[in-house]
């Protein structure tokens, strides 16, 4: 599998990582290096295996419907970035 | 003081031969020495070590300590520590104060374990070699000119070199095994789900694991006991009761049955690694253990599975940095897209973004049945392969990685070639399954680790197997001559 | 050229759970910003998601009450975008595998029942809201409800109107109220739709190029939006346009729907299976319990209503339109002894347009069922004329008490006596000899004038049935 520059530029939107325009043909190759890698994966008869998401074969626990936090925000808000009126800043977002 | 066991350490404390103030002030003395020299450390914080010492000794004075208390340690800066610098060796997080403490944070604080900092590793753990680190590269104590392995190569290096007794690891790929092969010391990767993960900053949250990386086995059982444990904040931590993993240390190994995988002996093994390893297994033989060549038929599978599994969770797992609560952010944003791709993009290194690439593509709209969906499905193989095994044999020994340790700068440019160092490990977090590494020799200077994989929940048997070992072999005892 | 109008709801029913979906952190509303948002909700590195138990029941709850499939096994996912109002840049959904899969919701438009097919619901995690007041030209982020529980209900495209739009959406707003799972409260956002429109020609089987409609947010909105879809839809295409994939928002102010450009770019939401959550498990155990907590729900209700108490199907859809209210009405029945019909009447009439009249809860009513019943029965035996009566009610509203004593306080009661009646007939005869004459004349409307009198002696408490009894003779001569 041999990605364009256009994939890497998509992936990098899509992923909100900043490539440097400088930076995206080496990444382009690298990436096509690990894809070409990871294809050796077709190699294998997976048509009758289920897939496995999770080492456990367990259940998902459930937890009591409790309130069992306190208000913390002065402490998680001492290492934000921009704060205002306990508010987390951003710049404007236009919908 | 420093090449002392973690029981002989208690016994000292016990005894009132040292105090843990005293224990403690030795080894921020060696973190002094020679802390920069390797650059293990990113965090060193000896005034609240003291502190907690003293604490320590007054649980001592009154008889009230475990096996563990006032013994110093470190943790791997993957750790959530309250009121800590919790950089997960990225830039991203150089000014992440954590607000809370991971479970093993506060588990081993309880134990009354002193903690004297944090280590540096590879960036978000992604590495094999810890030259990620945005606090630069680690140095190997056995050879400077060498990496620690990866990605808890801080920890590796920091036990290695006796700046702690033990240090915390994590293990996605084999970051604890490895590092421990390369810097000589036992490492042990627990069943998933043994360990929590609240407060372990994710990488791929299905194969993610901590584990102690300790000088012996007869130490890591007793950090393990004080690690392991249910936790309700993790819905996939088990509920299992925790075994005493110090028990059966001493079990006679008659009549275990090992196997050995033909494929872990292949090409890509280094000749005198394989020798060095064989002699272990020889070792295991005189010891009274069955030896038979299994087969883990699609073992050369497990690099590709986990190159998509592992980034595609990371990929998600790293949203969250983001710039907007906590962490790097971008000077003078113009605009939120701004603000996200300049954050993740400078706070970001290559590696982690190479591999939010990799897995935002391999989950992507057309190519979720291709990438993840065959690598769920190999992946499944790949635990049937072992499941099939412990059908025949009761532990599993190879090679913990292919080679020793390799030079600083060496695979840099070649992320396959990294990648590759791992083939060895990948598999067992792909199924879940524990695993050590143990020291077993030397080639070239340079150590060389024998793995022992075991099946799901037998901690205690790899113990017991690690322990034995070393009842009989001086490996694990070597001190890199610098450091002594 | 004849057009077909194709609807699917998407609701958003934010669940009464005390805590969020993953954490521990409150749901009440309300609160200043982000002091409800605790460390797993502002996804802060390396917490970790726990599910809450009651959010799980509450979705079951739904689904046998709309006799869907429950999954015996479902699957947590990830959706990843990045937006600030989202602290992991995933949101914790289901995706393939939901917890209640098909089942439907019966409507009434026009007189006629119509099968609504609801394609699925999930549970999922609510998203925080920005805030776009002006902070020095940015834009203000409260994570509060960022974690609290949504079941998200999806229909089928069966939906043809805008009409039978909002009577599902009514329908689902009475039965999450009905078994408790959403207060309902659609000003606070508990219960929000998004409403995917197209436009296909009568008879074509294929649909519509098809826009999402978000925000609607009030019954009458939805309504509005749909229509003026609808049109927007119907214009364009006739005017040799074509409808375009996106999402629009619906602007009450303007009461028009404008794309929403920022989310315009195709999204790629890259969903799989969340690894820190392992699958949901309901068995049959579970899903009995539950079935065991499910009440009447409001058809059955209102079948009973019409077959027991002998109620029209409008009375009998009013008085179930909540669960309270029933419950109000059917212990009135109980205690008073009444007629049903009776009962009906006064508390659809006096009681509810009271309640309305002071823009308060049937909770928040200042009398209860017991004292309603009190007055009810006084009708019921003739103690007070009905005109009376509401007098009564009026003062039992204002200074509470009970119907006996302020009829026996202030006089009220009904003079059934005859020789009382008689003689104030009587009377009133021997003073109106002018109107008798016109009466005898054949002015026989004027039989009113003289009921109006004895009404008028007695302050009203003369019966009026013995009246007019003892009256005509009378006046007959």
């Amino acid at each position: 599998m041999s990605l364009e520059v256009e994939d890497v530029t998509k992936i990098a939107r899509l992923a909100r990582l900043e490539i440097k325009s400088g930076d995206v043909e080496h990444y382009a190759s690298e990436l096509s290096g690990i894809l070409d890698f990871v294809d050796r994966l077709n190699a294998a008869d997976t048509s009758a295996v289920t897939p496995m998401a999770h080492p456990l074969e367990q259940v998902q626990r459930l937890r009591e419907d409790e309130v069992t936090e306190t208000n913390q925000r002065e402490l998680f808000q001492s290492i934000a970035p921009e704060v205002e009126d306990g508010l987390y800043l951003v710049p404007k977002v236009i919908e | 003081m420093h090449n002392k066991t973690i029981t002989e350490l208690s016994a000292g404390l016990k005894a009132g031969d040292f105090s843990s103030e005293e224990l403690t002030n030795s080894f921020l003395q060696r973190i002094e020495e020679h802390g920069e020299t390797l650059n293990c450390f990113v965090t060193v914080s000896g005034k609240e070590a003291l502190e907690a010492a003293r604490v320590a000794d007054g649980l001592i004075a009154k008889g009230e300590g475990g096996v563990l208390t006032g013994i110093p340690m470190a943790h791997k800066d993957i750790f959530c520590t309250k009121g800590f610098k919790t950089s997960c060796g990225s830039k991203m997080l150089d000014n992440f104060i954590s607000p809370y403490d991971a479970t093993v944070v506060s588990r081993l604080a309880a134990a009354g374990m002193v903690s004297l900092g944090k280590l540096n590793m590879d960036e978000f753990a992604m590495g094999s070699s810890n030259e990620t680190s945005y606090y630069g590269a680690v140095k190997n104590p056995w050879d400077t000119n060498c990496v620690p392995g990866g990605s808890s190569g801080g920890s590796a290096a920091a036990v290695a070199a006796r700046l702690v007794p033990i240090a915390t690891g994590t293990d996605t790929g084999g970051s604890i095994r490895q590092p421990a092969s390369f810097c000589g010391i036992t490492g042990l990767k627990p069943t998933y789900g043994t360990v929590s993960r609240f407060g372990m900053i994710a990488f791929a949250s299905s194969l993610d694991q901590a584990g102690p990386m300790t000088r012996s086995a007869e130490d890591a059982a007793l950090v393990l006991q004080a690690m392991a444990g249910f936790d309700p904040n993790d819905s996939t931590s088990l509920e299992n009761s925790v075994p005493d993993y110090s028990a059966e240390l001493n079990k006679e190994l008659t009549g275990l049955k090992i196997g050995l995988p033909k494929e872990f002996f292949e090409e890509g093994l280094d000749n005198e690694v394989a020798k060095a390893v064989e002699a272990a297994v020889e070792e295991y033989r005189k010891l009274g253990a069955e030896v038979k060549e299994i087969s883990l038929p699609n073992m050369d599978l497990s690099v590709p599975a986990y190159y998509v599994v592992a980034p595609a969770e990371c990929s998600a797992n790293l949203s969250r940095f983001d710039g907007v609560r906590y962490g790097y952010r971008c000077e003078n944003p113009e605009n939120l897209e701004d603000l996200y791709s300049r954050s993740r993009g400078e706070g970001f290194g290559a590696e982690v973004k190479r591999r939010i690439m990799i897995g935002a593509y391999a989950l992507s709209a057309g190519y979720y049945d291709a990438y993840y969906l065959k690598a769920q499905q190999v992946r499944k193989l790949i635990s049937e392969d072992f499941k099939k095994a412990f059908e025949e044999v009761d532990l599993i020994m190879g090679p913990t990685a292919p080679s020793t340790a390799f030079g600083i700068g060496e695979k840099t440019d070649d992320p396959l070639s990294m990648y590759l160092s791992d083939i060895f490990t990948i598999g067992v977090n792909l199924a879940g399954i524990p695993a050590m590494s143990i020291p077993a020799g030397f080639v070239k200077s340079k150590p060389v680790g024998l793995q022992l994989i075991g099946n799901y929940f037998s901690e205690g048997r790899l113990l017991n197997a690690a322990h034995r070992y070393q009842q009989v072999t001086e490996w694990h005892k070597g001190v890199p001559a610098e450091f002594e | 050229m004849e057009w077909e109008v194709v609807i699917g709801l998407e609701i958003h029913a934010q669940l009464a759970t005390k805590s969020k979906i993953f954490s521990g952190a409150s749901t009440a509303y309300g609160a200043a910003p982000n002091r409800q948002a605790c460390a797993v909700d502002l996804g802060l590195p390396g917490v970790l998601p726990v599910l809450n138990k009651e959010a799980v029941r509450m979705a079951v709850k739904f689904g046998l009450a709309i006799d869907a499939e429950i999954a015996p096994r479902s699957v947590f996912a990830r959706k990843n975008y990045f937006y600030p109002d989202l602290p992991k840049g995933y949101q914790i959904s289901q995706f393939e595998l939901p917890v209640v899969g098909i089942g439907h919701i019966d409507i009434e438009v026009d007189g006629k029942v119509k099968r609504i097919g609801v394609t699925r619901a999930h549970l999922e995690e609510d998203a925080g809201k920005s805030l776009h007041e002006d902070f020095h030209g940015q834009t203000g982020v409260d994570l509060n409800r960022a974690g609290t529980p949504l079941l998200e209900i999806v229909s089928e495209p069966d939906l043809r109107s805008a009409k039978e739009a909002v009577a599902y959406m009514k329908k689902l707003h009475e039965l999450v109220r009905y078994i408790d799972i959403c207060d309902g409260n659609m000003a606070e956002g508990s219960f929000r739709c998004d409403a995917n429109v197209s436009v296909r020609p009568k008879g074509q089987e294929e649909y519509g190029t098809r826009a999402e409609v978000k925000n609607l947010n009030s019954f009458r909105f939805i309504e509005k939006a749909i229509n003026h879809e609808v049109e927007r839809q119907i214009d364009l295409i006739e005017t040799g346009g074509k409808v375009v994939q996106e999402t629009r928002l619906y602007d009450a102010n303007k009461d028009e729907t404008r794309s929403m450009r920022s989310k315009e770019e195709a999204n790629d939401y890259r969903y799989f299976p969340d690894p820190d959550l392992l699958p949901l498990e309901v068995d049959e155990a579970l899903k009995a319990a539950i079935r065991k907590t499910l009440p009447e729900l409001p058809d059955e209700k209102r079948q009973r209503f019409i077959d027991e108490y002998n109620l029209s199907a409008y009375d009998a859809a009013i008085l179930t339109a909540t669960k309270e209210l029933a419950g109000f009405y059917e212990q009135v029945v109980k205690a008073s002894g009444a007629d049903p019909k009776l009962c009906s009447n006064w508390v659809t009439g006096e009681f509810s347009g009271a309640l309305n009249k002071a823009g308060i809860e049937l909770s928040d009513s200042p009398i209860n069922a017991e004292q309603f019943s009190g007055l009810i029965k006084r009708i019921s035996d003739e103690t007070v004329s009905g005109k009376i009566a509401k007098q009564v009610f009026e003062l039992l509203w204002e200074e509470g008490g009970d119907a006996d004593s302020i009829i026996e306080a202030k006089g009220l009661k009904q003079i059934t006596d005859s020789g009382a009646i008689e003689a104030i007939i009587d009377q009133i005869i021997a003073d109106n000899q002018g109107q008798v004459e016109q009466y005898r004349g054949g002015k026989t409307k004027l039989m009113g004038f003289f009921v109006g009198q004895v009404m008028k002696q007695t302050q009203g408490k003369a019966n009026p049935g013995e009246v007019n009894k003892l009256l005509k003779p009378k006046l007959d001569g």
